[in-house]
C-alpha cells in the first residue's frame, strides 16, 4: 500500500498471508492512518490495496466504498452505538447488505459470536456501564460476525488497566487465529507482539522501516526505535 | 468555608428562581375561575391559539428539516466557512426582533428586495399567515441549529466508521447512528426553536401586523388584551404558560426516554 493523506506519506506494503500482523510505530508514524486508509474512511491518493485477489483501492485511482470492502474495523476507543443494546450491537452488520437477515436470525447469530468469544451473559445489557474488556469483545464480535477478509485492530488494549491487559491479551492470542483471517494489530507493546502476532512491520515517519519476525527484529534492529521496542540495547 | 460558600450560592439560586416564579405566580392569583370561563369563551381566543399552534409546528417543522443537516455539517467541518456560517446562524439570537421584522419587511416587502418579482408571481408575503410563519423561523431555527451542532458533535467519528465498515452507506450510518445518537440533544433543541416560536411577538408584530384571525398569533392576542381587558391578557397568558409547559415537559420526558 502507499498513499498519501494530505502530505503525509505512507509507504507501506503489508503483506500479510493471513494471520497477525502486528504495526508498531512510535507516535505519529502513521499507525492509525495507515488502518483508516486501509478501511476506506481516509481518502488517500495512489493508495494500491488488496486484500487476498480482491483490489480495493487501485492507484488509478478506484475505490471500493467502506461499506463493501469487507473489513472489520475496532477502532481505539472501540465505538460501540451507545443508542443500541449489546446485542444489536453485535447484529448490526447482519441487519445491513448484503446479509439483511431477519430481526430474530441477527439476533441467534449475534449471541452464538458473544458466546463464542465468552460473553454471551452480556447480549442484553446496555453499553453503557460495560468495563473496558467487556467493551472490547463486544467491539469484536461486531466487527467478527460479517465475516471480514480482513480485520483492523487499533492499539485494542491500550485502554485497559495491566491486569485486564493480560487476560484480554491471552485471550486474543487464544481466539484471534481460529476467528479471522488475516488481521492488522496496531499497538506499542512489545508483550502484544510476542502473543498475538506472527510478523511485525515497524512504521517511522510514514514508512516502512523493517519487517520481519520478532527473532528477526531482534537479531539485527534497524532503527533507534526497533532496538528500544524490543528492549535490546 | 466551603459550608458558608455553599449556602450563599444556595440563597442567591433560591432569589433567581422566585423571580422566575414571582411572575407566574402573581398571574396564576389574579384569574378568577369565572375570568377563565370568560377568557376561553372570547371569539379572538380559539383563532389566536390555533394560529400559534398551526405556524408553530410549520416553523418548527421546517427549522429541523433544514436545521438538521446544517447542524451536522456545522459539527463535522472545520473549515473557515463552517466559522462563518456559524456566526451568521448565531446572529438572529443577538439581534432584537424588531431588527428581523424591519429586516424581513425590506427583504420581503412590497418595495423590498424580493417584494416586486414575488408580487409579480402574484406571491404576497407581508401581513399573512406565511409572513407569521417566516418571522418564527427566523428567530427560532438559530436555537436549534446550535443545538443540533452540539449534540451531533458528541458522536464520535469512530462510530460512524465502523458503521460503514459493517455495511451502512454515508445516508445509513447517519440515520441509523449519528441521529439516535444525537437525539436528546435534538429534542432539546426542538423545544428550544418550539418556545422561541410561539413566544415571537416583536418580528411577527412588524412584518405580519397584527390582525385577529389571520395573524394575531397568542402573544399578540394578549398584546390587544392588554389595551381593554387586562382579565383577558391575564387568562391568555395562562394559557400560552401552560401550552409552553405542557411543549417543554412533554419533550424533555421523550429526550429523557431516548437518552
Amino acid at each position: 500500500m502507499r498513499a498519501s493523506v494530505g502530505d503525509f506519506v505512507l509507504d507501506v506494503s503489508l503483506g500479510a498471508e493471513g494471520g497477525v500482523l502486528a504495526l508498531v510505530g512510535p507516535n505519529g508514524s502513521g499507525k492509525t492512518t495507515a488502518l483508516r486508509v486501509l478501511a476506506g474512511a481516509l481518502e488517500a491518493e495512489h493508495a494500491q490495496i488488496e486484500v487476498g485477489a480482491r483490489v480495493l483501492a487501485s492507484a488509478a485511482g478506484d475505490r471500493v466504498p467502506m461499506e463493501r470492502r469487507r473489513v472489520g474495523y475496532v477502532p481505539q476507543g472501540y465505538g460501540l452505538f451507545g443508542h443500541l443494546s449489546v446485542l444489536d450491537n453485535v447484529a448490526f452488520g447482519l441487519s445491513l447488505r448484503p446479509h439483511r437477515l431477519a430481526r430474530a436470525e441477527r439476533h441467534a447469530r449475534a449471541q452464538r459470536m458473544l458466546e463464542a468469544l465468552h460473553c454471551g451473559e452480556l447480549a442484553r445489557r446496555p453499553t453503557r456501564g460495560l468495563s473496558g474488556g467487556e467493551q472490547q469483545r463486544v467491539a469484536l464480535a461486531r466487527a467478527l460476525i460479517t465475516e471480514p477478509d480482513l480485520l483492523l485492530l487499533d492499539e485494542p488494549l491500550a485502554a485497559l488497566d495491566a491486569t485486564t491487559r493480560r487476560s484480554v491479551r491471552r485471550y486474543l492470542a487464544e481466539h484471534l487465529p481460529q476467528l479471522c483471517g488475516p488481521c492488522v494489530l496496531v499497538t506499542h507493546d512489545v508483550r502484544d507482539v510476542e502473543a498475538i502476532a506472527e510478523g511485525v512491520v515497524v512504521l517511522e515517519r510514514g514508512r516502512v522501516v523493517q519487517r520481519g519476525s520478532l527473532d528477526e527484529l531482534r537479531a539485527a534492529p534497524a532503527s533507534d526505535f526497533v532496538a528500544e521496542f524490543l528492549g535490546v540495547h | 468555608m466551603t459550608r458558608a460558600l455553599r449556602a450563599m450560592g444556595g440563597l442567591l439560586g433560591v432569589a433567581l428562581v422566585g423571580l422566575l416564579l414571582i411572575p407566574l405566580v402573581a398571574l396564576a392569583l389574579s384569574a378568577s375561575w369565572a375570568d377563565l370561563r370568560a377568557g376561553l369563551a372570547h371569539p379572538a381566543f380559539a383563532d389566536a391559539l390555533l394560529l400559534s399552534l398551526r405556524t408553530t409546528l410549520t416553523s418548527v417543522s421546517i427549522t429541523v428539516v433544514l436545521g438538521t443537516p446544517l447542524g451536522w455539517w456545522l459539527a463535522s467541518s472545520h473549515s473557515s466557512l463552517s466559522q462563518v456560517v456559524s456566526v451568521a446562524v448565531e446572529l438572529p439570537i443577538v439581534v432584537p426582533p424588531a431588527v428581523v421584522g424591519v429586516g424581513l419587511l425590506q427583504a420581503f416587502g412590497a418595495q423590498g428586495l424580493f417584494g416586486p418579482a414575488l408580487a409579480s408571481l402574484g406571491v404576497v408575503v407581508p401581513f399573512t399567515e406565511l409572513a407569521v410563519v417566516l418571522a418564527q423561523l427566523v428567530v427560532a431555527s438559530p436555537f436549534f441549529v446550535q443545538a443540533a451542532a452540539s449534540a451531533f458533535r458528541k458522536v464520535e467519528p469512530d462510530t460512524l466508521i465502523v458503521a460503514r465498515t459493517l455495511g451502512a452507506s454515508p445516508v445509513g450510518a447517519f440515520v441509523r447512528v449519528a441521529l439516535p445518537i444525537a437525539a436528546p440533544g435534538l429534542l432539546v433543541g426542538v423545544s428550544l426553536a418550539w418556545a422561541r416560536a410561539l413566544g415571537e411577538f416583536g418580528a411577527t408584530l412588524l412584518f405580519a401586523g397584527n390582525m385577529p384571525g389571520r395573524t394575531q398569533t397568542m402573544p399578540l392576542a394578549i398584546f390587544s388584551a392588554l389595551e381593554s381587558d387586562v382579565q383577558l391578557a391575564v387568562v391568555f397568558s395562562l394559557v400560552l404558560v401552560a401550552v409552553g409547559g405542557l411543549i417543554l415537559v412533554g419533550l424533555r420526558w421523550l429526550s429523557r426516554a431516548r437518552a
